[in-house]
């Protein structure tokens, strides 16, 4: 059985940026096992610029920012298997894989990092009710279809959720000469970012419908009509408040969940607000040597965030084959790292005191809009940080910094909370 | 005097921008946290520019078509002009990302670049 | 001039094809939707039932024993996935519990196997039965199956051995000539034949209304509407059913799918249009709040899909299988609701024996090939197998639907065989991209190109399942 140093499930974003550090930090026989024909991953089909602004200081496109990474994967001599996907992961590490050219492969490695990106949520698992008609589409399933293979949907649109990838096909469709009748977004603000609203939506006129859903569909063959209503606090349809907008496309965008089929796999233990696996400072799982990253590991609005994060898993996969070629443990003790008031996770969500390599970046989401308030980090009970904040939305990822010394010294749990300024 | 809050579009940051203005001078700008956002309020206020991205197409490539982007940023009033030149244009692979597909579009100083490099399809 | 048209390529009419189609006989089925299998044989509980339910003196009450037996060798010889998991039918309280005697007296006379486990040993092998049952009934044969696999089999082997099937082509009207023949209208032809066997589901009295005043039956769309649970929830491991009452039918069930799915339903309701197959928030509102009687902890949560189905119910409550009267080689096959899926190899055999070998003569056709070609399915197979199969075809190592693990092989497949997929839909019944918890957002682009370019169609001109139902409505650039 061939064996790796690491392989790095998924060559999108997390997967280039992961194997990048990897090679940086001298782990040289690693394989980046990629599903499509060419790496990159979803960023190929967002065309729109808004990528890289932490990562490159400049504004890219999607596919410009992957290719800058392509590009440094290349030159660090990274081996990329095309059009193969990974049909089994062991907690023993071992991975199989099947393309056209080898057939069905299993591989062990040292270290598997997965990176294996999300998938958008389905119209079965949000209860829109009227038949099976044509015209029904994921946001980034329409993006595909126009952005890759150059084909629209169709011409009268309506958009369900207002999530980044709905708002930004929005104004990719307005442009492309179809008339998109409006947003609806279930929660009483929006899900996507505030530029997103202005100039996907303001821009362009597109009306944004907020406490409101899409509760029936109506057609034949393809869609001809929705049934948009209100919301009450329970996100209720308010009886009586029925709207029908004529037309041929629908278009979801109401959540991205990560892709955990390998995980599930692996039996690696799950973290039920994120859905990706629960993870250490180090971006490694609940499984001995298997790191996750990216989008697979909790859904991420800003692709540098993704790239950064992948880059301390590559790190955290080198350190650990270091260690094992050197025989040092893994410090024992771990503190784990929980949302509190007002936060709905945080990643990582354990962290190692005894054997604390540097600062430790926690990301986290507010549950809801929040004004002129703190965030306040407790360790063992005790605040160690207070950051204030004008103002958190959940569409915004939050990111607060420990360092090394802080790390080392915690004594129990830590626990990061948003709450009014005292 | 008139008070306008902005929603920068320069970066994911989204940072609510102050502007305050006298007639048609501005005389104030707050809230940005970069220089670009008070060179983007500036804008704003007067003629909104954006970034233009979209797709051409392309012949002999992996794919259909070929992502592409303004180099700088276009009146917003000029978009669905602009996307009648984009429309016009087509390309043959295999092409490098950064190569120009449009100089000069509707004079407006921007060129319309190739956002990815495609290689010709075997 | 035809020996026989089956009207509608649901489990009824194809079984029957299949069967016919061992004889010399010039066979034509015609359906109005886009494939077989597109309707009710599409969107049920797709079980097979052991046959303990019916009332005696009932056709189900023959017909759906003799049926559920002939299914293991039925799948074998087609192919066709068939997972014999067992069923729990669960009592709440003392009279429910009479009730599960009824019914093992039934299964004791018409010879099915049945077992009375306690409830704490069922409660080891299901722990999720709600608290509230008291004691269960276990039929150890209950199988499940992909009721659409089975149809598209059925029709394969007919079409193999000759029999026509025309689809997107619904009856427009039927006549009688001087001669006794019957002629079949559909807009695109008209079709002579001896005998006319009516097996339009949901259509049927509008069928038989065509040949006579009097159908002397009435049929009434009964909806149900289900939940599919992601394949990763290990909900239970049998059928769970209720006590099953007159009014509510089998009631609510919990099905462990063929594929590791679970299915959840369905409500009952009738509806008076039958082309309402919408699901409703009352319909699945009452699948909800019933299926906690009987299983706990459901996970509606992780549901990646709803459906609903239409059942032809008439007000006899039994199948219809029967020459209308006056009308010799018309024949109906009306009014299959449940368990018409478990019993239809054995209607087919009933049909033919009672009313077709009267009409025309069966003389068995010796080139006639009775069985089918498994497909192949890689998410099945050894590594071994999986490396030799690539070897030969590289394509069965491009998998295009993650979720299902699904090969551009098995696509193809699916699509170059007899009464192959010509639609989206068509491949995910086949092979299943599009099944799994993403449902196609990811798989659903790559299948349009295929069916592109092997129908040698562009891709604008594919369709999502019924005619006109196209993906994209036209080339950007």
């Amino acid at each position: 059985m061939r064996h790796y140093e690491s392989v790095i499930i998924g060559g999108g974003s997390a997967g280039l940026a992961a194997a990048v550090a990897l090679k940086k930090q001298g782990i040289g026989d690693i394989v980046i096992l990629e599903k499509d024909g060419e790496p990159g991953g979803i960023l190929e089909q967002c065309i729109h610029n808004g990528f890289g602004l932490q990562t490159f200081k400049e504004q890219l496109s999607g596919p410009a920012y992957a290719e800058r990474f392509i590009r440094m994967a290349e030159e660090l001599g990274v081996e990329i298997k095309l059009n193969t996907m990974a049909v089994g992961l062991t907690r023993g590490r071992e991975v199989e894989y099947v393309n056209p050219e080898e057939g069905d492969v299993t591989v062990s490695a040292d270290t598997v990092i997965l990176a294996v990106g999300c998938y958008e949520r389905p119209r079965g698992a949000i209860g829109i009710h009227g038949p099976r008609c044509a015209g029904v589409y994921t946001a980034g399933q329409a993006q595909k279809y126009l952005n890759i293979d150059g084909y629209m949907v169709g011409k009268r649109v309506f958009i369900l959720g207002s999530g980044d990838i709905g708002l930004i096909m929005a104004r990719r469709m307005t442009l492309e000469g179809a008339k998109v009748l409006g947003v609806a977004e279930l929660m009483p603000y929006s899900s996507g970012l505030p530029r997103n609203m202005k100039q996907c939506l303001e821009d362009f006129g597109i009306p944004l419908y907020l406490s409101h859903t899409v509760t029936k569909t109506f057609g034949k063959s393809r869609l001809e009509k929705i049934e948009l209503m209100e919301v009450d606090d329970n996100r209720q349809p308010v009886p009586g408040s029925e709207m029908y907008f004529d037309c041929d496309t629908l278009l979801l965008s109401v959540g991205l969940i990560p892709e955990n089929h390998l995980a599930d796999d692996a039996g690696i233990e799950m973290d039920p607000s994120t859905k990706g696996p629960v993870v250490d400072d180090s971006y490694m799982t609940s499984a001995e040597g298997i790191f996750a990253c990216g989008n697979g590991l909790h859904v991420h609005d800003l692709v540098d965030f993704v790239s950064l994060q992948a880059e301390r898993a590559g790190e955290g996969a080198a350190r650990y084959i270091r260690a094992k070629r050197e025989g040092t443990e893994a410090g024992e003790r771990r503190v784990s790292v929980r949302p509190g008031e007002n936060v709905s996770y945080t990643v990582p969500a354990l962290v190692h005191p005894d054997s604390a390599w540097g600062n430790v970046e926690f990301f986290f989401r507010v549950k809801a809009p929040l004004d002129t308030v703190s965030v306040v980090i407790r360790g063992g009970g005790r605040v160690i940080r207070t950051i204030k904040k004008r103002k958190m939305i959940p569409s915004e990822m939050e990111r607060v910094v420990l360092t090394k010394d802080v790390i080392a010294g915690l004594s129990g749990d830590v626990v990061i909370s948003v709450e009014p300024q005292a | 005097m008139t008070e306008k809050e902005l929603i920068c579009v320069n970066c994911p940051i989204g940072c609510t921008v102050t502007v305050k203005m006298e007639g048609d001078e501005i005389i104030s700008v707050t809230g940005n946290t970069c220089p670009k956002g008070e060179a983007y309020a500036r804008k704003e206020c007067i003629r909104p520019e954006r970034i233009l991205t979209s797709t051409v197409k392309i012949e002999g490539g992996t794919h259909r078509v070929l992502p592409v982007i303004t180099s700088e940023e276009i009146p917003l009033d000029v978009m669905f002009e602009a996307m009648e030149e984009v429309r016009k244009v087509s390309v043959k692979a295999p092409v490098s990302e950064g190569d120009v597909i449009i100089s000069n579009l509707l004079g407006t100083g921007a060129d319309v670049v190739a956002s990815r490099s495609m290689a010709a399809a075997d | 001039m035809y020996d026989v048209v089956i009207i509608g390529a649901g489990i009824t009419g194809t079984m029957l094809a299949k069967d016919l189609s061992e004889y010399r006989l010039r066979v034509a089925v015609i359906d109005r939707e886009n494939d077989i299998a597109d309707s009710t044989t599409m969107a049920n509980s797709a079980i097979v039932h052991t046959g303990y339910d019916p009332e005696d003196g009932t056709l189900k009450a023959l017909l759906n024993p003799e049926g559920s037996r002939m299914y293991p060798d039925l799948c074998r010889s087609l192919g066709c996935r068939i997972r014999e998991i067992g069923s729990y039918v669960a009592a709440c309280g003392e009279e429910e519990e009479k009730h599960l005697r009824v019914l093992a007296d039934r299964a004791e006379r018409r010879g099915i196997p049945y077992v009375f486990p306690s409830v704490e040993k069922a409660r080891e092998e299901e722990p999720n039965l709600a608290d509230g049952v008291t004691a269960v009934l276990e039929f150890p044969t209950t199988a499940v199956i992909y009721p659409w696999e089975v149809a598209i089999a059925c029709a394969e082997v007919a079409a193999e051995n000759g029999t026509e099937i025309f689809l997107n082509s619904p009856c427009t009207g039927i006549g009688r000539t001087e001669r006794g023949t019957y002629v079949v209208s559909t807009p695109e032809r008209e079709l002579e034949t001896r005998v006319v066997v009516n097996a339009a589901g949901v259509g049927a009295e509008r069928v038989a209304s065509y040949v006579t005043e009097n159908p002397g039956f009435e049929i009434t769309p009964r909806k149900g509407e289900y939940y599919v649970l992601d394949s990763n929830v290990k909900l239970v491991n049998h059928v769970i059913f209720p006590v099953p009452s007159k009014e509510k039918g089998k009631g609510v069930l919990a099905v462990p799918t063929v594929y590791g799915n679970t299915l959840i339903g369905p409500n009952s309701d009738f509806t008076e249009d039958p082309g309402d197959i919408g699901t409703s928030p009352e319909g699945l509102a009452y699948v909800r709040e019933n299926i906690s009687r009987i299983v706990k902890n459901v996970p509606l949560n992780r549901a990646i899909r709803v459906f609903a189905g239409l059942r032809p119910v008439s007000e006899e409550a039994d199948f219809i299988l029967e020459e209308a009267e006056g009308l010799p080689g018309f024949v109906n096959a009306a009014s299959i609701d449940s368990p018409g899926l478990a019993s239809s190899p054995a209607i087919s055999k009933y049909l033919i024996e009672h009313f077709i070998s009267k009409r025309v003569s069966l003389v068995k056709n010796p080139d006639a090939v009775m069985t089918r070609r498994a497909p192949v399915v890689m998410a099945d197979l050894t590594s071994d197998e999986r490396n030799e199969l690539i070897r030969l075809n590289p394509a069965y190592g491009r998998i295009i639907c993650r979720c299902e693990q699904v090969s551009e092989g098995e696509i193809l497949d699916c699509i170059r065989r007899k009464c192959g997929a010509r639609t989206v839909k068509g491949v995910k019944k086949r092979v299943r991209p599009g099944m799994g918890r993403c449902q196609g957002g990811f798989c659903e682009p790559r299948v349009v190109e295929i069916l592109a370019r092997e129908l040698e169609i562009d891709p604008t001109e594919v369709v999502l399942d019924a005619e006109n139902s196209r993906i994209l409505c036209g080339e950007n650039r």
